[in-house]
């Protein structure tokens, strides 16, 4: 549309170069505020304060002069095609090239966010050997109930249990069974199904500060509260909807003292106590089958 | 009587604003189409139950911004900051209760906006997609609940999103990956629960506002659908001004002017 066609709109200034001017008079003087430079500053301030003045003056030209005359009409633009926009090679190249750089930054600035977000979590999250205490805390043929912090520097998100049994010694090394409180289900706690004797309760400390709390107990199995799983005393399911033996901890004994090692899943255990046959597989999510037919539907467990 | 010129004077200081706002984006009148549009003369309260769901939603998006001001999402100073927020801040318990219980209000008012929408045909033809929008809309809707009931860090919510995430952990092949990914982890550490915060407050509200905004823009443009019992024959009577309809858009149901139906 050509200026003065239009009543009713507001006549606009022409364009100016001159505030460029002034907003570089204005960042130099700044600059010089920071960094304590005067002459900077004076210089800065000088560029502004022509810059402004000679930008005022060109703004306020219109009320001091006539008008100019509009400029002459642009150079006749190629005519386009009837109906439709004519099209060159140029406009599909540039399009293309916009839409293409637009792809490029869209995947440069959005797939290392998705990076970060999906694959800490499937990387092998080591932790140390977890002490709880010496083998003599654990009586023969008794269940400890072993409460300890997995991961001490994650604090207390970070505490477990554990049901321990001293089984007795094994072709001369000591035998025991970890099993861990958490329901295979869905990952409840599981609690003992039996007698606990607090007053029997003991704080081991460990080398690091921390406290493991033993609280030995006499289950006839283990028990999840939340949807009516059971086990017996080897964590093999007797009843409910948990669909494995309960998951088992690792251990290792140095120095007299009992080391939990990696969790792993337990498909079953035949027979029971330092004797057992564990049928043992890569640790896998709660409800995930681990064996049988059911287990082609976890075929991979992300776990490292 | 003709206004004196000093009221025509005031007059058109005090719009001033509004035509200058209109000439720059022309929002009065966008505004104007969205409120002032015609509808059937026999809608009846059941169609404000998607209005009312949107208020739900306003209602936990302002109280949970406010909430998000005093609340920590670390695992050793969580469930403090909440008992804080309930017993020391200013109103605090009546804003985390409306959030808390605005939470069921919003999933319950979606269920039966989607039950009249179902019960009144609506989402037939040429509604489909937006039925579909209103799916997506009730999974995310769904999802915020799942990861805002972690963040009171308690003993219910601990053990509940356990639960809750081994629940996904037992879907076929992907559902070991999909618990890992929600965890941060292999298990549930200090890592979950800013991962649950970021999800709840960033994430899911971005989805939703932009799910609205397609939900409205659709129901804008097909207009709101008669109930089943209505005398308007829906798609006969056009409204005068309005153009017949393309191909494209033969057969849409539009509401002709109250009282023009065709009986």
């Amino acid at each position: 549309m050509e200026p003065g066609q239009d009543p009713h709109k507001p006549e606009l200034p022409r364009p100016t170069v001159w505030p460029i001017g002034f907003a570089i008079g204005v960042a130099c003087l700044l600059v010089g505020l920071v960094v304590r430079s005067w002459p900077a500053v004076g210089i800065g301030g000088a560029i502004a304060v022509v810059f402004g003045f000679l930008w005022v003056r060109d703004l306020t030209a219109g009320a001091r002069h006539e008008p100019e005359a509009a400029p002459a009409p642009a150079e006749a633009q190629p005519p386009a095609a009837p109906g439709e926009p004519a099209r060159f090679p140029r406009s599909k190249l540039l399009e293309a090239s916009t839409l293409g750089l637009g792809a490029v930054i869209g995947g440069v600035v959005t797939v290392p966010p998705l990076f970060v977000a999906l694959i800490p979590p499937f990387l092998k999250q080591s932790r140390d050997e977890v002490d709880l205490g010496p083998v003599e805390a654990y009586p023969e043929g008794e269940f400890v109930v072993t409460t300890f912090l997995e991961r001490p520097e994650h604090g207390e998100v970070s505490r477990r249990t554990a049901f321990v049994r001293y089984n007795g010694l094994l072709e001369g090394e000591p035998s025991f069974t970890i099993i861990s409180n958490r329901c295979v289900h869905l990952g409840c706690p599981t609690q003992p199904n039996g007698p606990l004797f607090d007053e029997r309760q003991e704080t081991v400390k460990t080398k690091n500060g921390q406290q493991v709390t033993l609280i030995p107990s006499q289950p006839a199995g283990f028990g999840c509260p939340c949807h009516g799983g059971a086990y017996d005393t080897e964590g093999n399911r007797t009843a409910g909807p948990p669909v494995r033996a309960m998951d088992r901890y690792e251990f290792a004994i140095r120095n007299g003292r009992l080391l939990l090692g990696d969790a792993y899943s337990v498909s079953q255990v035949d027979g029971a106590g330092a004797n057992a046959k564990i049928h043992k597989y890569k640790i896998a999510d709660p409800g995930n089958h681990v064996d049988g037919w059911e287990q082609i539907f976890y075929p991979i467990q992300p776990q490292p | 009587m003709p206004k004196s010129a000093r009221r025509q004077q005031i007059e058109k200081a005090a719009l001033y604003p509004l035509d200058w706002l209109e000439e720059r984006s022309g929002l009065i009148g966008g505004v104007k189409y969205f409120l002032f549009r015609k509808v059937p003369g026999d809608t009846n309260w059941f169609h404000t139950l998607g209005s009312a769901t949107l208020t739900a939603f306003l209602v936990q998006l302002i109280t949970g911004v406010i909430l998000a001001m005093y609340y920590k999402p670390d695992p050793d100073k969580a469930y403090e900051s909440i008992q804080h927020i309930t017993n020391d801040v200013t109103l605090g318990w009546l804003l985390r209760g409306m959030h808390r219980w605005g939470a069921s209000v919003f999933i319950i008012l979606m269920f039966f906006h989607m039950a009249r929408v179902f019960l009144f045909g609506a989402y037939k033809y040429p509604r489909e997609l937006n039925w579909i929008v209103g799916v997506l809309l009730l999974i995310t809707g769904m999802f915020e609940g799942f990861t805002g009931y972690l963040l009171p860090w308690d003993q219910t919510s601990y053990w509940a999103t356990v639960v809750g995430i081994n629940i996904n952990g037992t879907a076929p092949i992907l559902g070991p990956w999909i618990s890992n990914v929600l965890r941060g982890g292999a298990e549930i550490g200090p890592e979950t629960l800013a991962r649950f915060y970021s999800i709840h407050m960033l994430v899911l509200p971005g989805a939703i506002m932009g799910l609205i905004g397609l939900h409205l823009y659709l129901v804008i443009r097909l207009g709101v659908s008669s109930p089943p019992w209505s005398k308007e024959a829906a798609g006969v009577e056009w409204i005068e001004d309005e153009p017949e309809p393309g191909p494209a858009r033969q057969g849409l149901v539009q509401p002709g002017p109250r009282g023009t139906g065709s009986a």
